[in-house]
């Protein structure tokens, strides 16, 4: 295979890494550095440089929609970096110094989990949750309101802001949240991706914002977590332009078309289905690295 | 009744200098951020873009091994000279890697415009948040560890 056709071979399949990642709403990262190590034989250090660019690229795509529509948290999203860039540069110096099977053997966890916290029934949007005092959350002033869903949403894109309907909300267990986010970050700089499942886990589950604010302003902070830890890895050249290019602009160009593809279709059903390979990756993954094949 | 004006004077004219307006503030914000992460995507998805064309014809046509990982450790000012140097010899690896390196930017320049935004709105707090976050992701560039 000479160095075109690996490369075309490298973007088909992270266009499918990008598609599957926008519709399961997991991020192209946690698809592509299994389909590249397991299929291509890369080697995890690589895989995971060339996929933390790719979890940039798609990450500040899609937050440029997010912002202007008014669902994400600027405050609450800034004051959470912290963690999450304090956390980038914990994983990013473990990345340096555990074995390429222990990275495959959490990565593969972390599959299981993310496709697991797919599945699982989501918040129910219609019902505003009841506001709870927190403190440190108006202190820290981490409330919001964001635009409420319309009888025809999904068919209007633009107009969201224009409606006026606003829902307020609060956060609440601060500190839970913050050190949630500071485990997300770890994890993205130990594996290379945007450890959306996390970040979502922390700002829906523990700080009880509402879903659709939780996952954009978790989109919202991924480009700047994975930057704090480009860095190091760019330095420590696990970040190859050969591999990256392919790699970057497949799992833009696949999450930008699932984004569209998400706005016209029944996901649930394709949600279960994407779910089982997740599942899949995540075991072959910890099965290679446990025979030491990874 | 002949000193008085004839026309009462219009309505007083809008203050051009409304005070501190945050709702206002953070939708500019939010808007500007929203531009910025686009034009820093899409410039660098452009750069990589022309960067793997020159790569590929520029082709040694072997693959390179990516099997084994044989991680050198160089520091980034001295990646950003060569990157630089490489860019201008129209080297497509070069261009690739420019192209990543406007992609690392656009998130750190989000925080940048978020920090200036919320001077602007003498949000100290935030703007406070936002040095912090900014000193974090300088330390994780600069520092070689």
């Amino acid at each position: 295979m000479n160095q075109v056709e690996f490369s075309l071979w490298i973007a088909v399949s992270s266009v499918l890494a990008g598609l599957l990642g926008a519709l399961t709403g997991l991020g192209g990262g946690v698809v592509i550095v299994p389909v590249l190590t397991i299929l291509f034989h890369v080697d995890i250090h690589y895989a995971i440089g060339a996929s933390l660019v790719s979890v940039i690229a798609t990450s500040s795509g899609a937050a440029a929609a997010y912002v202007r529509e008014g669902f994400s948290n600027i405050r609450i999203g800034m004051f959470l970096e912290i963690a999450t860039t304090l956390g980038a540069l914990l994983g990013a110096y473990l990345t340096a110094r555990i074995s390429g099977h222990a990275i495959g053997i959490v990565f593969g966890l972390v599959l299981l989990y993310s496709a697991w916290a797919t599945v699982r029934s989501r918040a129910d949007e219609s019902t505003p949750r009841a506001i709870k005092r927190s403190d440190l959350a108006e202190r820290l002033r981490l409330s919001g309101d964001y635009p409420a869903p319309r009888a025809d949403e999904g068919t209007q894109q633009d107009g969201a802001a224009s409606t006026g309907a606003k829902i307020a909300y609060s956060a609440e267990n601060v500190p839970a949240g913050f050190g949630l986010m500071f485990a997300a970050g770890t994890l993205s700089g130990l594996l290379g991706i945007g450890s959306g499942a996390v970040k979502v886990l922390a700002m829906d589950q523990a700080m009880k914002l509402p879903f659709k604010v939780s996952t954009t302003t978790s989109n919202f902070m991924i480009g700047v977590t994975a930057a704090a830890s480009a860095g190091i890895y760019l330095s420590r050249g696990y970040i190859l332009p050969g591999l990256a290019m392919p790699v970057m602009l497949g799992v833009l160009g696949g999450s930008l078309l699932g984004a569209r593809l998400l706005v016209r279709m029944q996901v649930h059903t394709l949600r279960i289905l994407f779910s089982i390979v997740i599942v899949m990756l995540g075991l072959e993954m910890i099965y290679s690295a446990m025979r030491g094949s990874l | 009744m002949s000193g008085a004006e004839p026309f009462p004077s219009a309505a007083p004219e809008r203050d051009p200098h409304p005070g501190p307006d945050p709702e206002g503030n953070d939708r500019a914000m939010e808007l500007g951020i929203a531009h910025l992460l686009r034009a820093g995507v899409t410039l660098s998805a452009l750069v990589v873009l022309a960067g793997g064309v020159l790569y590929l014809l520029q082709g040694r046509h072997v693959t390179p091994d990516y099997r084994h990982f044989h991680g050198v450790t160089t520091p980034l000012a001295r990646t950003l000279g060569s990157v630089l140097r490489g860019a201008r010899a129209r080297d497509g690896a070069s261009v690739i890697e420019l192209g990543l390196l406007l992609l690392i930017a656009t998130p750190i320049a989000r925080v940048l415009l978020a920090a200036v935004g919320f001077l602007r709105e003498r949000d100290r707090l935030y703007f406070g948040i936002s040095l912090l976050v900014m000193a974090i992701l300088l330390y994780s560039l600069l520092f070689d560890r």
